[in-house]
């Protein structure tokens, strides 16, 4: 069998098309790289949509917990000392036994597939780290600027949008970049426990481990899934800092801050 | 009680491991630091590959990896003599002399050994966290303390351990105090290295022998144990945040750093 032939029966077979049966024997490297990369969809999907909509809770989040009134910053910090202080692992698991409990009362019964229930766990996941750093970058805005925009008659919302959160975001970004990072490599864990991989349909790792576990050979699969990693790591990286540079864009060019790979502020 | 030997064993892999990753993490700092190219350039990609790739892919990658390492190894050493080759399609055979652990070998060496490989893998991955922050850590210590120190006609090896490691660690402990969480947050992942851990428990006890979750009448335990380890997770990660707080004041008293107000 050629390797196009295998690319084109298992290049979407993480989405349910193409051939059925996965291979059983007498692995090809064609076989390994066409099945991890298109498992590598689904991380792709998990990641994007959770640092997507988890975005703009973590904003929401972040506002919360600097709140004065404490009717807004009390469930903020709750939430945050949860989703950050437990094993993503074991949220994955509650989350499922939560679902399916739902689905017994005959409640919203799509949540216990993986591509809506897992998605929901991420981007609470996310949202709660993410939180944490545009937080922490929000109390950093310095005095200065605050006090420029009071100078300009700026209050409100107005200051906020074009001034606090501006700021605040420029210092949260490299953070924010690992964030990002680490949240791809999380969605790792999603059809690793609770969340079934129905039809075989899997991710990345769900196929490099169906792989190592039928050939006893850990030199092949993960190697070419830490190659697919990487290069996502160094997309992301791209990605982040095209919209680090437009943050940055009023400083002069050498000024700017570069985003690099050197991530101190880890999960 | 083997459930509560679990959180024991939990206990104990986190106190083995932090000690064991400090240790890696400090020899792929010092390599990547190194003047010579060769350990160099280990010491980086050392660093950068763990980092790059997701940590539980690495867990399934060594506990396999290691444990075909260590008997080739004996196997080599053990049955010089042996011509059948070790890759036999799917099997992976080596003379019964070179099995780890023996066959014949008592069901607690058979733990230990699991237990074993589990903190040399944890040692691994978490050795490269611990190394990216211990290099960025040496990077921080002052250039003007290193060159003090030369000005002393203190040797390079001098410089390194009476000058440059005990200032690193004050620059080091933020993010290894951070590193302590994450190594917490990532033992659930034994099980998946065989090590019958709390998880491992908390399937059992709570699963049962029918394959479908809603067929049996009692209820689901499973969601009542890992709520208690929700639980208990929680607790300890506050426990660790309210020590590693003091130990900080501790460390950083009469320094003027950023970040700690004075």
């Amino acid at each position: 069998m050629s390797c196009q032939q295998t690319i084109l029966d298992y290049g979407l077979r993480s989405l349910g098309y193409g051939e059925r049966l996965l291979p059983k024997s007498d692995f090809t490297l064609c076989q390994h790289f066409t099945l991890i990369g298109s498992g590598l969809i689904w991380n792709i999907y998990f990641g994007a949509l959770a640092l997507l909509i988890g975005f703009f809770i973590a904003n929401a989040m972040a506002l919360a917990k600097a709140s004065p009134r404490a009717i807004l910053r009390q469930p903020a910090e709750w939430f945050i000392l949860i989703f950050r202080g437990s094993p993503l692992f074991i949220q994955f698991f509650l989350a499922y036994f939560i679902f399916l409990r739902l689905k017994q009362q005959g409640l919203l019964p799509w949540l216990t597939a993986a591509q809506f229930g897992a998605l929901l766990v991420l981007i609470l996941n996310t949202a709660a780290y993410s939180a944490e750093i545009f937080y922490g970058a929000l109390r950093s805005v310095p005095n200065g600027e605050v006090e420029a925009a009071d100078a300009y008659g700026l209050t409100g919302w107005s200051r906020f949008r074009l001034v606090i959160w501006p700021t605040s975001l420029r210092l949260a970004w490299p953070a924010y970049t690992n964030e990002a990072i680490f949240l791809f490599h999380a969605t790792t864990l999603v059809f690793f426990s609770g969340f079934p991989a129905w039809q075989q349909r899997g991710d990345a790792l769900y196929y490099a481990s169906y792989f190592a576990d039928k050939t006893f050979n850990p030199f092949v699969a993960y190697p070419i899934l830490a190659f697919y990693f990487i290069l996502l790591t160094f997309v992301i990286i791209g990605i982040f800092g095209l919209v680090n540079a437009r943050l940055n864009r009023h400083l002069p060019s050498q000024a700017r801050p570069k985003l690099r790979y050197r991530p101190q502020v880890i999960r | 009680m083997l459930f509560y030997q679990s959180f024991a064993t939990v206990l104990i892999l986190l106190a083995v491991t932090a000690p064991a990753a400090l240790v890696f993490g400090f020899g792929g700092a010092t390599l990547a630091r190194a003047q010579l190219l060769p350990l160099r350039l280990f010491g980086k990609t050392y660093i950068s590959a763990v980092r790059g790739v997701p940590d539980i892919a690495f867990f399934l990658f060594f506990v396999i990896a290691l444990d075909q390492g260590f008997e080739w190894l004996r196997h080599q050493a053990l049955c010089p003599d042996w011509n059948a080759p070790i890759r036999q399609g799917n099997d992976f055979v080596v003379c019964a002399a070179a099995k780890l652990p023996l066959g014949t070998a008592p069901q607690y060496v058979h733990e230990i050994y699991g237990f074993f490989t589990a903190v040399l893998t944890f040692a691994i991955v978490f050795g490269a966290f611990a190394a990216n922050v211990l290099y960025g850590a040496m990077r921080a210590v002052p250039q003007a303390q290193i060159e003090t120190a030369q000005a002393y006609g203190m040797r390079p090896v001098q410089v390194f351990w009476r000058v440059l490691v005990p200032q690193m660690w004050v620059y080091a402990l933020p993010g290894l105090a951070n590193l302590w969480m994450v190594l917490i947050k990532a033992t659930p992942l034994l099980f998946l290295l065989g090590v019958e851990d709390v998880v491992y428990w908390a399937r059992e006890l709570g699963g049962t022998k029918q394959a479908k979750f809603s067929a049996y009448p009692h209820g689901d335990w499973r969601m009542q144990y890992f709520l208690f380890l929700l639980v208990f997770y929680l607790a300890f990660t506050k426990l660790s945040e309210v020590v590693l707080e003091r130990v900080m004041k501790r460390l950083t008293h009469g320094q003027g750093t950023l970040g700690v107000p004075s």
